[in-house]
This record gives C-alpha cells, structure tokens and sequence, in this order.
C-alpha cells in the first residue's frame, strides 16, 4: 500500500487560484494596456550594466526625472560586460560600465560620470596594516598562506576572491599581473556587499571591493579596514588626484547615434550638478 | 467519473471539471515550457562544444575566452549531490525522530508546540539562515578548521532548511497509520517499540519516503544559503571542511554577466540540475511501486 502525505491546503490553494487567475489576468491586461499609453507619450530612457555605477546611475535618473517631467529613466544591474552588450545590441540605449572601455570596444562612446577605487579590506581585528604588492600576489596565488607570514597572527589567509565577469575582478587580475586560473581562494564572492559581510564575518579575511561602497560600509560601523596600496592610502583624495594605482573610471556607454533624449541625460549626468551624489556613494566625481 | 443517475447532478459538475482540466494543463504546460526555454538556451554551448567538453574540462573558465576556456561541470555537479546527500543523510533520520516522539511518544500538547515551532522553522526565508550561516555558523566552524565557508557550512544550513519537510511529512505518514492496525498491535500485546518496528513504520514507509524525496528536491533547488556560505570555490572536495560550489549557486553568481557561450553553459548547468531532480523523482517513484510492504 502507499501512505502519501495529503498535503491538506491543495485542495484550498487550488480552488482559492481558480477565482484568482482571471482577476490577475484581467488586472495585468489593463495595466499592460494603461503603461502602453503612457509610454506614447513619454521619454523612456532605459539603463544596464555594472552593479558598481548602477546605484549611482539610479541616484541621477531619480534627480533627472524630477527636473524632466515626461521622461522615465530605468536602471537595470548584471555587469559590466552586460552594460556592453545591451548597448550594442539595443536592449537598454545606455550601458552602464565600471571600467576603461577596450580597444575592441572602440566603436562605442563613452561619457565618464565618476573614478571609483578598488580596495584591498580586512577584518578591523587584523594586526596587519598593509600588504605589499608582490606579498598580495603571493597571497593570491597560494605561496603565503598565513597571516604569520606578513606580520600578523599565526592563522590561515581566507582568500575572498570575486566570480567570473566581475570588473572589479579583471581590474584587479590586470592590476597584479595576475592569471586567473593560478588564483587560489577560499572563498569566490558575488557582489561587493557579499564581499564586505564575508570579511567583517571572518577575522582572517582578505578580500577586494570598490572603495566606494567599502568607506560607506566602513563609516558605517561594519567591522572591516581597508589597507593601502603600495603606500598609498585609498581614500577619495588619492583617487582624484590619481595618486591611487587600482582605479577605474564608470562610464555611461552609448552605440552611435545616440538615440533621442540620450545626449541631454549623458550631458546631465556628467555636470557637476551631480557632483553631490557622487560624492554621496563615495565616488570622485570626474575632472570638468 | 460516475454515470449520474440525472442531468442535474451533471451539470454543475462540468465547469468544474473543465476548469479543472484547463488548470492542470496550464500546471503541466509551464513544466514543458520551462524545459523547452532552458534546452533552448543551452543549444548553443550543447552544439558548439559537445557534452562530452563539460565532463573533461579540468576547470571552470567561461569567461576566458576562445581556446583558454574551460567549462567543466563536474565539480559542481559533485558540489550540489554532496551537499543536498548530506543533508538529507542529517535530516532524514532527525525528522524521522522527530515524527515518532511527536506522535507516539510524547505528550500532545508538546507535539502540538513541536510541530508548530517546525512550521515556523520551515517559513524562515532561506536569505535569513544564509544570513545565520555567515554570521554564525562558519565562525564556529572557521575555529574547528579554516576557512569555514565550506561543504560543513552548507550541508548544515541546507539541513536546517529541509528538516520541517521531512519532519512534518513524516510525522503526517505516521498519523495515517489505519487505528485498526494499531489496535491489532495493542491486542497482540505488543510493546510500543515492537509496534513501531513492525507496524507503523512499514505501512507508513511510503509517506516516510516521499518526506525525504520532497526533501531532497527542495536541498537540490536551494540557493541563496548555499551561495552565502559554502565558499563557491570551484573544486571537488576532499573534505567537509573544503569550500564547494553548488550548480545552483553558480548559476546565481554567473549568470548576470554572462554573455553568449558562457551565458549558454550555465544554462546547461540547470539543465542538469533538472535531469538531477527527474533522476531522483524517479528513483523515489520505483522504490515506492516496488511490493513488499504494506
């Protein structure tokens, strides 16, 4: 005989469903109808690409709404290399990407609306005060191994590395020379948040993110420091004066011709108008 | 469906039944269309590099382009078995336990406050016991051997997560033992044990197995805990304590910035995931139609 668990609430689920599919369809259809309106006579500017320029781009698009009445701005996250994609293909008129476009890229322009730092973190209980550019390669490749070794405590180097695709994570490679498949990790990350909870987590941590969100997390209380790089602090001075060796510019990037409404916004985005937000997320706002 | 004996039992019935019709369809419909988009977008990889490149790849290079890249499945794969095995090899026994005490052991009143503190463990968002598994349990584990973000971390989080399945369910077989059968027991004069052993537990066998096979569908599904704590390194591991990456977590990290061949590869990636859970579905179907017991 088979005993198969009844699970009660099908029976109620299901019939709760039948009243709720036509209501859901018809409320769908008169909303696809009503947007499809309004969409005529709107601007609809639409944004993707890097998770690092995307809540900056998403601070502008609110400002520029609020002076542009009739213009819709939508931001989308998945990377940079998702930002290139989308703005070849048409999928979004703008990609949003956080790093110097590549020659192969040469067919596209690119409008610079903040530099952004990348920093080295560890846990605010590690002794360690700085790491040399050839002892983080090491550590990064699995020759050092603990902390001992570069004049900390005697325990095992967790090694916080950055997933496939990741900007932050081919800035990072370029930056140090290094391959990425001789990288040795203990832990590969997602998103810069990730990254920050997994080294405030782990007092033996060492990991990478953008200067912007780790200072924000840090002034927050979030138990993390973040060292410098070949002497030099990561502050926002140093990354605009360019004294800092792992920074990147964020860029809004467009295939020509620029579609209608784009110019305005790139122009808009660019100013120093915008110079307080971002400043507020922590990025140096770019030279005028 | 019965011959009615007149035409005004039959027809309020025929909505019903038609819509009950038209629903199951759309249930079973969505199930083929979900394949077919997955099967879609896994053409490419599946036509240019052939299924043989995912079990011979030495590593996970996607994104390395051209002849560098690597797009071995294998470690995933072994990632993903290991830690839902894992869990249900924890949670299997403990919510078997928990079942037999709640019905057959404990006083009522305790079952009833078991088995709703077991619904509010099973309500738990699985961002929240990643979120416990990071803060909490890899630090303890981090102190027995490091990193801590490993295999342990995951099949411990996952354990967590599947536990109310296994227990609720099991608990629910075991009530659905016929009272005649146990009755018959009693007036054997069989001891509780006794009755256990040789009553309740192999006529509720397949409702104890169906507890487990859900289970197990819901460990192999899990992401966001197993992305949060497991480490996601890619390797297959040779100890508990090594960090691993599950199919499902390497979709989630990838599949944002993937373009094209990679884009394509992991979706190849649930599509074996999927073969994973029919593999296990069906292997859980066959146990339960094989005779014996009941």
């Amino acid at each position: 005989m088979a005993l198969h668990p009844k699970p009660v609430p099908a029976h109620g689920a299901r019939r709760r469903r039948r009243s709720v599919i036509p209501w859901t369809v018809a409320g769908l259809a008169v909303m696809s109808a009503l947007g499809g309106c309004g969409r005529t006579s709107d601007l609809k500017l639409s944004l993707s690409g890097s998770s690092t320029v995307a809540p900056l781009a998403a601070e502008i698009a609110k400002r520029y709404e609020a002076s542009h009445p009739g213009t819709r701005v939508d931001v989308q996250t998945g990377g940079s290399s998702r930002g290139i994609a989308d703005a070849r293909t048409g999928t979004a008129q703008i990609g949003l990407v956080s790093r110097a476009l590549k020659p192969e890229e040469a067919n596209l322009q690119a409008t610079t609306i903040a530099i952004d730092g990348i920093a080295l973190i560890v846990n605010a209980a590690n002794p360690v005060r700085s790491l040399s550019d050839g002892q983080i390669r090491s550590i990064y490749t699995g020759s050092l191994t603990n902390w001992r070794q570069v004049g900390g405590a005697d325990a095992a180097i967790t090694v916080v590395t950055k997933a496939e695709g990741r900007s932050t994570l081919e800035l990072f490679l370029e930056h140090f020379r290094l391959d990425n498949r001789r990288i040795r990790a203990s832990v590969v990350i997602g998103d810069n948040q990730q990254g920050i909870l997994t080294v405030a987590a782990d007092p033996h941590a060492l990991g990478y993110v953008s200067i912007g969100t780790a200072s924000q997390e840090a002034d927050a209380g979030t138990a993390i420091r973040l060292l410098p790089l070949a002497g030099i602090a990561p502050s926002l001075e140093n990354v605009r004066s360019g004294r800092y060796p792992l920074s990147r510019p964020l860029n809004l990037v467009i295939q020509p011709p620029a579609a209608a409404g784009v110019p305005p916004f790139l122009a808009y985005a660019s100013s120093s108008e915008v110079n307080d937000l971002v400043e507020a997320q922590f990025f140096v706002p770019p030279a005028p | 469906m019965l011959k009615p004996s007149s035409s005004f039992h039959r027809h309020p019935d025929r909505p019903l039944l038609w819509t009950l019709r038209l629903l199951s369809a759309v249930a079973a419909l969505i199930v083929a269309l979900i394949l077919l988009f997955v099967l879609r977008e896994a053409w490419p990889a599946l036509h240019q590099l052939g299924p043989l490149r995912f079990l011979h790849d030495p590593g996970w290079h996607p994104a390395a382009g051209g002849a560098d890249a690597q797009y071995g499945l294998l470690p995933m794969l072994a990632g993903t078995l290991l830690s839902s095995g894992g869990a249900v090899l924890l949670a299997a026994p403990l919510g078997l336990g928990s079942a037999l005490f709640a019905t057959s052991y404990g006083p009522p009143r305790l079952g009833g406050l078991h088995r709703q503190l077991l619904q509010v463990l099973g309500g738990i968002p699985s961002v929240v016991v990643g979120f416990w598994g990071l803060v909490v349990l890899t630090p303890l584990i981090r102190q027995w051997h490091p990193p801590g973000q490993s295999l342990l971390a995951g099949i411990l989080c996952l354990t967590v997560m599947i536990l109310p399945t296994t227990a609720l369910l099991s608990e629910q077989a075991v009530r659905e033992v016929p009272a005649e059968s146990l009755q018959a027991a009693a007036a054997l004069g069989l001891s509780r044990r006794a009755t256990l052993e040789g009553v309740v537990l192999p006529v509720a066998r397949g409702g104890l197995l169906s507890a487990v096979i859900l289970a197990s569908g819901r460990a192999l599904g899990e992401t966001m805990a197993v992305l949060m704590v497991a480490g996601n390194v890619i390797q297959v591991p040779a100890a508990v304590f090594d960090p691993v990456r599950t199919l499902t977590a390497n979709i989630a990290l990838e599949l944002g910035y993937a373009l094209d061949l990679h884009r394509a590869v992991l979706f190849v990636g649930g599509l074996v995931l999927m073969g994973v859970v029919a593999v296990v579905m069906a292997l859980a179907a066959s146990l339960q139609r094989s005779p014996g017991h009941g």
